[in-house]
């Protein structure tokens, strides 16, 4: 005897008895995505990539304060004192013009009244702290250090004691300057360094987030929640659910990277632009226009990020503990490096056939597709790149559900009438007996 | 769609009154095997609508892959199987429920979003599913537990919350993979009241077991797994009915002439006399008892059990072995 309201509910259920894969692969998504993003895990994900960009700030600034302390290049002077005072004010006198070129000028203190000085003989004797020291007079100035040392002072030397015994004065005119903002051969060469910039901003990211998805399916297969899952949804629903959900997580992790790293830019611009020896204010515009290029990187990334993760998810469902998970970080991780490098290696050579591979290969695609957009102004290619990759992205979610279910699952391929489309399923269910009252017997 | 419940057998078949109700559940020569093992071997199963149905037999009969299969979650080698008419049951997710052997939540999560969460797998929206949830926690005394993560819950808790999580979206097929296993007594009773319960309100249940009882008490309708073949399949009346009623006769005389009038294969244990039912009866026996001054302390007629049936049609080793199991603390 039936109940009423059932009735009612397994005739609404009946109208629509399955979720679609979509509405399916939204269940998954929107649990991994919740439990990922509320998990302490999360925070220390969050947190982890900064500790090595902090660390890195602050050995690079130490590191630019040490190699300024210790670049300060000193030649020493063992002329006489009255030579050594007019090669100091030589120095000194052309130094504004040729800024670095010229080194400074010490007078060796052993050597000041001291006619028997060896020069050779102090500085094989690794003494003082002198790039090379000049001797003899500003006619005939001899420099005596390291071949290398020698080589690379000659000529400032030469420079200096030339204006000490020059007959008149130098005078050195204020040359004016003017500059033009781009010239044809510059435009290329910036676009390269936005379309390197941007691949390794792209890559560093997929590296830092894809690998996540490696273990995604290790709680599911640990605690056989897979049983529930696969019971109720079609496992590609279960794939791509795990995937978006991951993406959504990545692109929290990209906001909360980048408010903090504007937050950081904001407070200590100068400190950045001297770090990272790059003024990000004026980077090269990309051959599309910034708008369209941060679109296509989103997009760019959201397919490279879905491909690597897709074949990630493979592999990690395909382990059977975290021990294995984690020894397959590193082949992991050095496809990942091997994608990219064909990527990079080809960006100078758009139309190569190594560039095309690049590009037509799923995995680099997004990488070798965007620095094209930083490159080139063709619009339509994005388009089809787009459809190509997530054409790959569904095939690979087709396949690594299909393998789950075949080898890690044991599926097999029957129980459902594959005829059933193409002949008609009366003439299976006669062979099967299916459907058939079984016959009384006595 | 109608289905006759002829009961099949190696025995032949036995004919019971044709049933009216469409099928749930039908498979046909399932064959599945793992690393070249066959695990099961061509299994056929009907189920009909509305019905409680108990696949019974020892562990590592095939029951579980069977369930599996009849699922989608694994596809079979061989066979064909069909839910409620489809053959691939992810197209009716939302009618089917789903209790694994295996207890499988997420430990991190509360019980009432775990019970969402499994009702929004087969399609109730999230809202009514936690609405729903709470009922059926103030049902079987569990509300406090709502907002405990599952990893806070006790064994016996955690499995009422995956069970509360199979039944929310009301499906009109419950398929229970030994769901008595790890419960105590006193929850073992409820179960079998909630499963009552269910098929009174119209709901097919399917559900595997090694203990005997259950199955006897619960189902009108099992199928005798061992060794990944299926014996039998057919209503427990008739598997019952295969084995003839059995009669135990006490008499104050153990000599005399009456004793001729016993069937040939009469035993004796003790003070009793045990042989199968006459089919004439046992009326023209009791004449010659009386007439023989035997006696009669006592004659009883005593219907064969599903334990004896079992043993008929799988044989004393499967039946010894799911007596191992059943004493193996997996009731």
């Amino acid at each position: 005897m039936t109940h009423p309201h059932n009735d009612a509910h397994w005739a609404d259920l009946d109208a629509k008895p399955r979720l679609s894969r979509l509405e399916a692969a939204w269940v998954i998504a929107r649990r991994d995505f919740v439990a990922v993003l509320f998990s302490r895990a999360f925070l220390f994900f969050l947190v982890g990539p900064l500790f090595p960009v902090l660390v890195g700030g602050l050995a690079g600034s130490i590191g630019s304060q040490v190699t300024k302390e210790t670049s300060v290049v000193e030649v020493g002077l063992a002329m006489s004192a009255q030579d050594n005072a007019a090669m100091m004010d030589a120095r000194d006198q052309l130094a504004p013009h040729l800024r670095g070129a010229v080194p400074s000028l010490r007078e060796v203190p052993e050597a000041a009244g001291n006619a028997d000085f060896d020069a050779r003989a102090y500085m094989e004797a690794r003494r003082g702290n002198y790039a090379a020291i000049v001797t003899g007079t500003p006619a005939a100035p001899e420099v005596i250090g390291t071949d290398r040392q020698a080589r690379r002072w000659q000529g400032p030397v030469e420079i200096i004691a030339a204006n000490v015994t020059a007959t008149a004065p130098l005078t050195i005119p204020n040359a004016t300057r003017q500059t033009v903002a781009s010239s044809a051969a510059s435009e290329r060469s910036n676009r390269i360094r936005t379309a390197q910039a941007a691949q390794m901003v792209m890559f560093l990211l997929t590296m830092l987030l894809a690998g996540m998805v490696l273990s995604n399916l290790a709680e599911e297969k640990g605690n056989k929640i897979i049983e529930i899952l696969a019971a109720a949804i079609p496992m590609d629903s279960v794939f791509m659910g795990k995937l978006f959900a991951m993406l959504g997580v990545s692109f929290v992790g990209i906001a909360v990277w980048g408010t903090l790293g504007w937050g950081f830019w904001t407070i200590a611009e100068q400190g950045v632009v001297t770090v990272t020896q790059t003024d990000f204010r004026n980077l090269p515009g990309p051959a599309v226009g910034w708008p369209i290029f941060i679109t296509l990187g989103i997009a760019y990334f959201s397919m490279a990020y879905l491909l690597l993760g897709s074949l990630f998810l493979t592999i990690g469902a395909m382990a059977n503990t975290v021990r294995e998970v984690q020894t397959l970080s590193m082949p992991v991780t050095m496809l990942q490096l091997m994608v990219f490098f064909l990527a990079a290696a080809t960006l100078t050579d758009a139309g190569s056939n190594l560039e095309i591979l690049a590009v037509l290969f799923p995995l680099s695609s997004p990488f070798a597709m965007l620095a094209r957009a930083a490159l080139e102004e063709t619009m339509w290619i994005h388009a089809a790149a787009l459809v190509w990759q997530a054409v790959w992205v569904a095939l690979l979610v087709k396949g690594g559900s299909m393998l789950f279910r075949k080898r890690v699952m044991k599926s097999g391929g029957a129980g459902h009438d594959k005829k059933k489309r193409r002949w008609g399923w009366a003439r299976k269910m006669d062979q099967s007996g299916l459907g058939r009252a079984p016959e009384p017997a006595e | 769609m109608s289905n006759s419940s002829a009961s099949v057998g190696d025995e032949g078949l036995t004919l019971t009154p044709p049933d009216p109700r469409p099928l749930a559940i039908e498979a046909r020569g399932l064959v599945k095997s793992f690393d070249g093992t066959r695990a099961v071997d061509g299994v056929d199963i009907s189920v009909p609508e509305g019905a409680i149905y108990g696949i019974l037999g020892p562990n590592g009969a095939g029951k579980t892959t069977s369930l599996r299969m009849l699922l989608g979650i694994i596809d079979p080698d061989e066979g064909v199987r069909r839910v409620f008419g489809h053959d691939r049951p992810h197209d009716i997710g939302r009618l089917i429920g789903y209790l694994p052997e295996e207890r499988g939540l997420y430990p991190a999560m509360k019980s009432i979003e775990a019970i969402a969460f499994m009702g929004a797998l087969r399609g109730l929206p999230l809202a009514e599913g936690r609405k729903r949830g709470l009922e059926l926690l103030e049902r079987h005394d569990l509300l406090n537990a709502a907002d405990r993560t599952i990893r806070q819950l006790s064994k016996g808790m955690a499995q009422t919350v995956q069970l509360l999580g199979t039944l929310v979206h009301r499906p009109r097929l419950v398929v229970l993979d030994e769901p008595f296993s790890g419960l105590d007594a006193i929850n073992q009773g409820k179960l079998e009241a909630m499963i009552r319960s269910l098929a009174d309100e119209g709901v097919t249940v399917i559900f595997s077991t090694h203990v005997i009882h259950h199955a006897e008490r619960l189902c009108e309708g099992v199928a005798i797994i061992a060794g990944g073949k299926v014996p039998y399949a057919g209503s427990v009346e008739a598997a019952r009915d295969r084995i003839p009623a059995q009669v135990r006769l006490e008499t104050r005389m153990r000599e005399g002439d009456w004793t001729k009038a016993l069937p040939k294969d009469t035993r004796r244990e003790g003070d009793f006399f045990f042989f199968p039912l006459p089919e004439a009866g046992v009326e023209p026996l009791l004449r010659q008892l009386i007439e023989g001054e035997a006696g009669i302390l006592s004659l009883s007629i005593e219907r064969a059990g599903l334990h004896d049936a079992f043993v008929s049609i799988a044989g004393e080793a499967a039946a010894r072995q799911l007596e191992l199991d059943a004493a193996g603390g997996k009731a």
